[in-house]
């Protein structure tokens, strides 16, 4: 036999069915738990880092006015906000959540297939969220090195945090670097190994493309954090000198002679570049698939995008010290990182124009998923057109260390994804839950969410280009900068204050709908993949009944001309595919595929 | 940072050229042409175990590639003095090859179904590991007595950690083969071991490899 599915074989893969409250819902193995368990608590992380970055901009558009946060404080804030948001927040709630939720279901397995390692990588992602927290409260607080955690100052006295708080931070990174190796192995492998009958490589559901090509980047690029974690930590406690240079620090000699900062830069860009890609990969994948969904039209050049994947993620690797151009570097080295970084904007472009390409002449359902979606496309966008700005050597060095690159990252690594996230929480909101949340809610969250991004982050260019410095606590008073600067920065401020105010009607509304949503059916979004499948909503334990379901099809067949419904599920097989002239002879529950009692689209509107 | 590249770039162009092949001459949109006519099924006949373990030895090569470029590169500043090896070192790397024989003898002997061959090959692999980590214990002890300290100079601190990894990695492995050798001595049949001792055999073959080359490079250095 050609063909044999992980499903057929012998030893179908073992479950352990849980048994008491605690196996269930706390040391459970089963992925969806795990996952719903990673995202929360990324979340709650991603709120305390909302938090902070509301301080940051209270004191960057009110400065004076706020005795409470002094310039060791706002550099704590900073350094937190960034690490947390990048790592703790995105890197766990794409792969950790929705990795572990959606692997499983969509390539049509039982669950990962090492569901104890599944299980041990959340709990030591949670005792690194722990560890990161705790460092607020250890005596001289949290590190405020930058989250680059650039040596020698992130370990040298007179940085906040420079003696327990950066070991604490790096313990965490060490920890999260761990667990996300065990969750890594097991993504990979059930990719490879569990798909069910039928699935393809080249069936699989793009989100699952991103997911998988995001993995094997985290995989090989966090030993780079985590090799210089172990050096900077060395350096710090054992008095090693790989980083250190001979330096005076407060009028006397430190032990350290000869170490190499830049060395640092290296091993931590190499493992920041390819990090940019480990969130946008998902994302770019998520979207995909709510675009393709609730456009009702197949996405536009699966194949390629396919590829762009794969190219997106092997250049990744060669662009890192684009980050390191104001480090000072060879001229030579500094066009080669120029231009492999304006290279890698080809794929990208690519599925940019394909997303675009997927909306054109699609049926298009404005479903709350899909504002987030085609929001998403705009801020990509806007944010990938900086990115070809500041990958240029020579726009880049006056342009560092401003607003723009502050505005220009936000743009693209963290409203871009984060938008996603917000999608993709509201389209399989249904399928987690069982229950749909509440519409105009979901709506009002995203416009004021996708305006305010504007309102917050369109000043910030105009600011980096009046050369408006980043990482300053206060401006004071300088020639330079007009007093219009200063009055953007209240406008910044008081965006930013009501965007993260909005943030609190998405968790009234995913809460509240819990209990009081309506009964959203297993396929509220008529959509093909798997997971929309599964016999009960929210799926069991075991995901499928006693047999796994067997894929007939890509997971794009939307709109198929001279068939009854515009939607045909992955594993509907050729046969039982309702026709458009049957459905007068026809009872209407022949479709038995999901889409039992749903005479309403999601807005109200009539199914096709 | 070039040892790096070139190691992660053989390991990606691996990944990326077998994914390319099952996505070359698809027509994923062909849903009348069933999966089995179809390339790109990504089929691997082997368990998941081992493309687990493949794609850990792959982590760690990404681990041990970056401490090489940064070794290479801390090297090149003017306060690198090399340390002088231990010659114990040789003996140590004699007991892990023999190590890596024997848990290879155990994997034949657990293909033919020798169950004493398996119990001999077992204790007799884990005790050479055991005996090559003591042995680097005494190696480090030897450069301390001598002076060599790990605050020293960056030689010293990168033999100390380079060899504490390699070690702990095997520490790692050593837990594995104390679950599968328990198995064995308590009667369990040597074709329920055959997978752990498949794997334990690949992972100690790697660790070898990764030790030749770390000692390798701080030899020449």
């Amino acid at each position: 036999m050609a063909y044999v599915a992980i499903a057929d074989r012998d030893h179908e893969q073992e479950l352990h069915d849980p048994t008491t409250f605690i196996t269930k819902y706390i040391w459970s193995q089963d992925h969806k738990v795990i996952a719903i368990q990673y995202s929360i608590t990324a979340m709650f992380v991603g709120l305390v880092a909302l938090g902070l970055s509301a301080m940051m901009r209270l004191q960057l558009g009110f400065p004076d006015s706020f005795s409470f946060i002094t310039p060791t404080d706002y550099y704590q804030f900073i350094t937190m906000h960034g690490m947390i948001m990048v790592i703790f927040l995105l890197t766990a709630l794409f792969l950790g959540g929705f990795g572990n939720y959606l692997i499983p279901l969509m390539i049509g397995s039982r669950d990962m297939v090492f569901p104890y390692m599944n299980m041990m990588s959340y709990w030591v992602y949670l005792v690194s969220v722990i560890v990161l927290l705790a460092s607020f409260f250890v005596p001289g607080g949290a590190t405020g090195a930058g989250w680059t955690l650039y040596p020698p100052q992130a370990i040298l006295p007179g940085t906040p945090g420079s003696e327990l708080g950066i070991l604490l931070m790096l313990v965490a990174l060490a920890l999260f670097i761990v667990a996300f190796t065990m969750g890594g192995l097991n993504y990979v492998t059930t990719i490879l190994q569990a798909r069910t009958r039928g699935m393809t490589l080249m069936r699989m559901p793009l989100s699952l493309w991103g997911i998988f090509m995001a993995t094997i980047l985290g995989l090989l690029a966090f030993p780079a954090l985590f090799v210089s974690a172990v050096m900077m930590t060395l350096d710090k406690v054992a008095g090693t000198s790989f980083f250190m240079p001979a330096i005076l620090s407060m009028g006397e000699t430190m032990d350290h002679e000869g170490g190499s900062p830049i060395l640092f830069q290296h091993l931590f860009w190499f493992f920041g570049h390819p990090e940019v890609y480990i969130v946008a990969l998902p994302a770019f994948g998520l979207v995909s698939d709510l675009l393709s969904t609730h456009a009702r039209k197949a996405i536009f050049g699966y194949r390629m995008m396919v590829w762009a994947i794969l190219a997106i993620g092997g250049l990744s690797f060669i662009v890192w010290a684009h980050h390191m151009y104001v480090s000072g570097m060879n001229p030579y080295f500094g066009f080669f990182f120029a231009t492999t970084t304006l290279i890698i904007a080809v794929p990208t472009a690519i599925k940019v124009y394909n997303w675009v390409l997927t909306l054109w002449q699609g049926n298009i359902r404005m479903t709350v998923p899909m504002l987030f979606a085609i929001g998403f496309i705009f801020t990509f966008t806007h944010g990938g057109l900086t990115g070809i700005f500041l990958g240029n050597v020579v726009v880049d060095l006056p342009l560092s260390d401003t607003y723009f690159v502050v505005a220009h990252f936000h743009m693209v690594m963290g409203v871009s994804p984060i938008l996603v996230v917000f999608g993709s929480i509201y389209h399989w909101y249904p399928k987690i839950t069982g229950k749909m949340f509440n519409q105009t809610l979901g709506k009002l969250h995203f416009w004021i969410t996708f305006l305010g991004t504007y309102a917050i982050y369109l000043p910030m260019h105009y600011l980096g280009f009046l050369g408006v410095p980043r990482r300053y606590y206060a401006m004071g008073d300088t020639e330079f900068m007009p007093e219009s600067a200063f009055t953007l920065n209240q406008g910044i401020t008081i965006s930013a204050l009501i965007v993260g105010a909005a943030q609190f009607i998405f968790l009234y509304n995913i809460i509240v709908s819990l209990k009081k949503g309506k009964d959203a059916g297993s396929n509220p979004w008529e959509a093909t993949t798997l997971e929309w499948q599964t016999p009960d909503t929210p799926p069991k334990h075991g995901n499928w009944g006693p047999e796994l379901p067997v894929v007939h099809r890509w997971a794009y067949d939307y709109s198929v001309p001279g068939c009854r419904d515009d939607f045909i599920p992955q594993n509907m097989a050729p046969d039982d595919v309702p026709m458009a002239a049957d459905s007068v002879s026809q009872s209407p529950d022949v479709g038995t595929h999901g889409s039992e009692g749903e005479t309403d689209g999601p807005d109200g509107e009539p199914v096709a | 940072m070039t040892i790096t590249l070139v190691l992660l770039g053989i390991i990606m162009a691996t990944v990326i050229g077998w994914l390319l092949r099952q996505t070359l001459n698809t027509e994923p949109w062909d849903a009348l042409d069933p999966a089995e006519n179809q390339p790109g099924r990504g089929v691997i006949t082997a368990p998941p175990s081992k493309i687990g373990l493949m794609t850990f030895i792959a982590v760690v090569t990404s681990l041990f590639a970056l401490f090489l470029s940064a070794y290479m590169m801390r090297m090149q500043l003017g306060d690198w003095r090399p340390l002088p090896e231990p010659d114990l070192l040789w003996l140590n790397t004699a007991v892990l090859v023999l190590a890596s024989f024997a848990f290879q003898m155990t994997r034949r002997a657990v293909t033919r179904g020798q169950l004493q061959t398996v119990k001999t090959g077992l204790i007799a692999g884990g005790v050479c590991t055991a005996l090559f980590l003591i042995g680097q214990l005494v190696a480090w002890q030897q450069l301390g007595a001598t002076g060599y300290f790990i605050t020293g100079n960056p030689a010293n601190a990168f033999f100390y950690l380079l060899t504490a990894l390699h070690g702990l990695h095997l520490l790692g492995g050593m837990w594995v083969w104390g679950r599968t050798t328990t198995r064995v001595l308590k009667g369990a049949d040597v074709e329920s071991v055959r997978l752990s001792v498949e794997l334990c055999t690949v992972y100690w073959h790697y660790l070898l490899l990764v030790w030749i080359g770390l000692f390798g490079l701080l030899l020449s250095t």
